[in-house]
């Protein structure tokens, strides 16, 4: 029986953690600037605010003033809607993230379905961009991204798969209480599950090494070359939200979670995650890019047999 | 029915024509190539050359020797001291003059040093292009800096040091600028680990370059290719140890080859020759006789009616002047015979069939200046 | 082999050659150039890399320059031809060398020689619809300035 109460304080949750979307996307794009100075190097923004935390802030500015161009022969509708379903899936998928011990949106008993399915909206996106700008590179470039996204979901799944076996429950705070006396990322075939989850997930929100849909130095020039102003930051903000959720994903099924002693749990679920966003723009700043070709092929003849493999050892496992 | 997509008759894929520059983040310059492009795979490459071209031979003609000098600085402008040195040495050949040793020791701990700098900044960009956005980049210039402060120490500039001269060099290297060489050489030893380490193992490089561009040796030969790239597809040459001029005989150091002749060969080969260099200069700071480093030649130079040829080995190949002297105050012909120009010549054979991401790897590890080709 | 016993053994095959004293380099009459290149690049030493092909304007006649280098026995040799000043052809060598595709470019689009059978005669330098041939001693253009 939902009360009015429930109600109210589902709905005061939302829109904290809507608040925290917002800061964390301004918060990840200050990071990324930082940690890729400082692995280079160099220091990044120092001037706009205590060691340049206020440099996006300046960013939203400028962008939101920036003049909307429109190229003439786009298909207008589908080009207009394009940066929304880059952010919008993602945003969706934050209602079933478990931020705390109590501390979720809507605990969903099918939650991290919910999240899959939401989360391959994504691939829309990039599809519409690249339609929508009647460019052809823009649409050659749109193609691949999309090819990539849709193969590296594959081995993604899989591995999300080898972990609800084991923890019995599509709910994601049930997931985090069946790892209440270990960890899953401990056990030898989960381990290699979180292997396979983190690779997938680093080809899903096209990072490099996998990120020919943004390569500058290749003959084409992105998908989103025709976004200008507002429309382009929403591209990009939609890129950090993603990074931001599939390592809260990582860290809900694999690293338990919201779970550890002493501090309050908000404080452990977000250390794990903005670790793992770490590792991911480590290896961003660290990696040569992966060709078209050697993308697919990687996805398809090794990440998905050997994300097969696993399912079915893990399933032996669990026969005993 | 199983038939390739090539040669179904149901699917027809046609060529289309792509111009890659002349403004384009990876060609290294104002380059202009024009593809032709079956899906991803290259079928045709045409390279249009010129857009740098600043008519040096044609100014040459209306200059003094000496007034040339700088003109050389802006042929390849990463590593402006070889260009220096190798058109004042065929000067000096056309002149029959020789220089005192400390001269030519002070001239080779530039030019290696100049190596090391233009290496460095080769490596980088050549990362970069593969997608190791700007961290290879940035240490190597952090790297350079040091080389360049050295140099600014030395002569004024940063970029164009106009810093050789007929008969010497312009400035003597002082006791501090010889300490921070020697400085340079331990910090560097070092640092070229940091290099091994990011790329040369990592399995995403080695995917993109090992077997990419692969130049047999009778191809190099035959187009003239000189430098790290011929070396590295298996030819021992290198003028400093086959052909030896200001004295190279007198230093140890191994000349680094590669068998295969792909993109990792020819990075390979960059990165062991800074090694070799580290050795060259440490030597040569060692051995650094007392003197005057500079010969007093007149205000005015007057060749002999005759004609020189001279080349030097320059990090991207073999730099050559050819100098037609009249007896007057100005060459009556120059020719640069520069390394970038046959370098690049062979870039069309090298991409045909492989794909558009392989052709930016190729032209990166060919480390080719704009410069110095259009002249 | 000596240079010397290089060039006696050259002109006892090709005996219409000369050789200047200060540079060493040979000349051969315009007839004789390609079968000399052909021989020169089958001798043993092999001269297997065309090093330079350049021009030099004498004013009174244009003279090809080929510089020819050889691994093997670590030698130059400077081969030029006297194009006298109108007709300006030659046969091209691509054959023998591919870096002459490029070089010989050059000099065409510098100093106006025609090589035949080029596979691709065309500017290299300058743009494609470039009059004149720049760097000929009598070239001008209104926008040439000389140094005074």
């Amino acid at each position: 029986m939902v009360t009015l109460l429930d109600v109210i304080i589902r709905v005061l949750v939302g829109i904290a953690v809507l608040g925290f979307l917002a800061g964390s996307a301004m918060f990840l794009i200050w990071l990324e600037r930082k940690v890729s100075a400082h692995i280079q190097n160099r220091y990044g923004p120092m001037r706009v605010g205590w060691h340049g935390v206020l440099q996006a802030v300046a960013d939203a500015v400028k962008l939101l003033l920036k003049e909307n161009i429109v190229p003439r022969e786009a298909d207008k509708l589908v080009w207009w809607l394009a940066p929304f379903f880059a952010v919008v899936p993602s945003v969706m998928a934050f209602a079933v993230v478990p931020f705390g011990k109590h501390i979720i949106v809507q605990d969903l008993n099918i939650g991290i379905l919910y999240i899959t399915a939401v989360t391959s909206i994504c691939v829309l996106s990039v599809f519409m961009a690249g339609w929508g700008s009647n460019n052809k590179y823009a649409m050659l470039s749109a193609m691949r991204s999309a090819a990539q996204i849709i193969s590296y979901e594959i081995p993604l799944t899989i591995a999300v798969v080898t972990v609800l076996m084991f923890a019995n429950t599509l709910s994601m705070q049930g997931i985090v209480a069946s790892q209440a006396h270990r960890w899953f990322i401990f056990h030898p075939s989960l381990a290699l599950a979180f292997l396979i989850y983190m690779i997938s997930a680093t080809a899903e929100v096209n990072r490099t090494p996998f990120d020919i849909s943004e390569a500058e130095s290749e003959l084409v020039a992105g998908f989103h070359t025709e976004y200008s102003g507002m429309k382009f930051a929403m591209f990009f903000i939609g890129e950090y939200t993603n990074v931001f959720i599939v390592s809260a994903i990582a860290t809900t099924l694999f690293l338990g979670g919201w779970q550890g002693p002493l501090l309050p749990s908000p404080i452990w679920f977000l250390a794990k995650t903005y670790t793992l966003v770490f590792v991911l723009m480590w290896v961003r700043w660290t990696f040569p890019r992966v060709r078209i070709d050697q993308l697919m092929g990687f996805a398809w003849k090794v990440l998905t047999p050997i994300a097969l493999a696993n399912l079915a050892i893990a399933g032996l496992l669990l026969l005993k | 029915m199983s038939e390739t997509v090539k040669e179904s008759k149901h699917l027809a894929t046609e060529d289309f024509l792509v111009n890659m520059g002349p403004q384009h983040p990876s060609t290294h310059g104002v380059l202009y190539l024009e593809l032709q492009i079956d899906g991803e795979v290259v079928v045709d490459c045409t390279v249009h050359l010129g857009y740098l071209h600043r008519s040096m031979e044609k100014i040459a003609e209306s200059r003094t020797y000496t007034q040339f000098i700088p003109f050389t600085d802006r042929l390849d402008y990463i590593a402006s001291m070889n260009n220096n040195l190798a058109y004042v040495l065929a000067v000096e050949k056309l002149l029959n003059m020789e220089v005192p040793e400390r001269a030519k020791y002070i001239r080779i701990i530039i030019a290696e040093l100049g190596r090391i700098g233009s290496h460095l900044l080769g490596i980088g960009t050549f990362a970069q292009d593969l997608g190791a956005f700007a961290t290879p980049l940035f240490y190597g210039f952090r790297d350079r800096e040091q080389i360049v402060e050295i140099f600014d120490e030395l002569c004024g500039n940063r970029l164009t040091y106009n810093y050789m001269r007929i008969g010497g060099v312009q400035f003597d290297l002082t006791k501090e600028l010889v300490d921070k060489t020697r400085k340079f050489v331990q910090y560097m030893r070092h640092k070229v680990d940091d290099y091994e380490w990011l790329l040369s193992g990592n399995a995403i490089f080695l995917a993109r370059t090992k077997g990419i561009g692969v130049m047999p040796k009778e191809q190099a030969i035959s187009y003239a290719v000189t430098g790290p790239n011929l070396r590295g597809s298996g030819v021992k040459w290198d003028l400093r140890k086959d052909e030896p001029y200001l004295g190279y005989e007198k230093f140890q150091f191994d000349v680094c080859t590669r068998e295969n002749g792909d993109s990792w060969d020819r990075y390979k080969v960059r990165l062991d020759e800074i090694r070799q260099s580290l050795r060259i200069i440490e030597q040569a700071v060692d051995g650094l006789p007392e003197g005057d480093p500079t010969v007093k030649v007149g205000r005015v130079i007057k060749p002999a009616v005759g004609e020189a040829y001279m080349r030097a080995e320059s990090p991207r190949g073999e730099l050559g002047f050819y100098i037609v002297s009249d007896g007057s105050t100005n060459p009556y012909r120059l020719k640069i015979r520069s390394p970038s120009f046959s370098n690049l010549a062979v870039l069309p054979e090298l991409v045909r069939g492989l794909k558009v991401a392989d052709l930016v790897c190729i032209l990166g590890s060919l480390d080719i200046i704009m410069g110095e080709i259009d002249r | 082999m000596q240079p010397d016993d290089l060039f006696n053994l050259v002109k006892s095959k090709f005996p219409d050659i000369t050789r200047d004293e200060q540079s060493r380099a040979v000349t051969v009459p315009q007839s004789r150039f390609f079968s000399l290149m052909s021989y020169l690049k089958g001798l043993d030493p092999a001269f297997d890399n065309l090093h330079c092909v350049t021009a030099v304007d004498w004013k009174d006649h244009v003279e090809v320059v080929y510089i020819l280098y050889s691994f093997a026995a670590r030698q130059f040799l400077t081969v030029k031809v006297n194009l006298g000043n109108n007709a300006l052809e030659i046969e091209s060598v691509e054959s023998l060398w591919k870096s002459a595709d490029w070089l010989e470019r050059e000099v065409y689009d510098l100093f106006g020689v025609k090589f035949r059978n080029h596979p691709n005669l065309q500017r290299i330098l300058n743009p494609d619809d470039w009059q004149g041939y720049p760097l000929r001693k009598d070239y001008t253009h209104k926008d040439l300035v000389r140094k005074p």
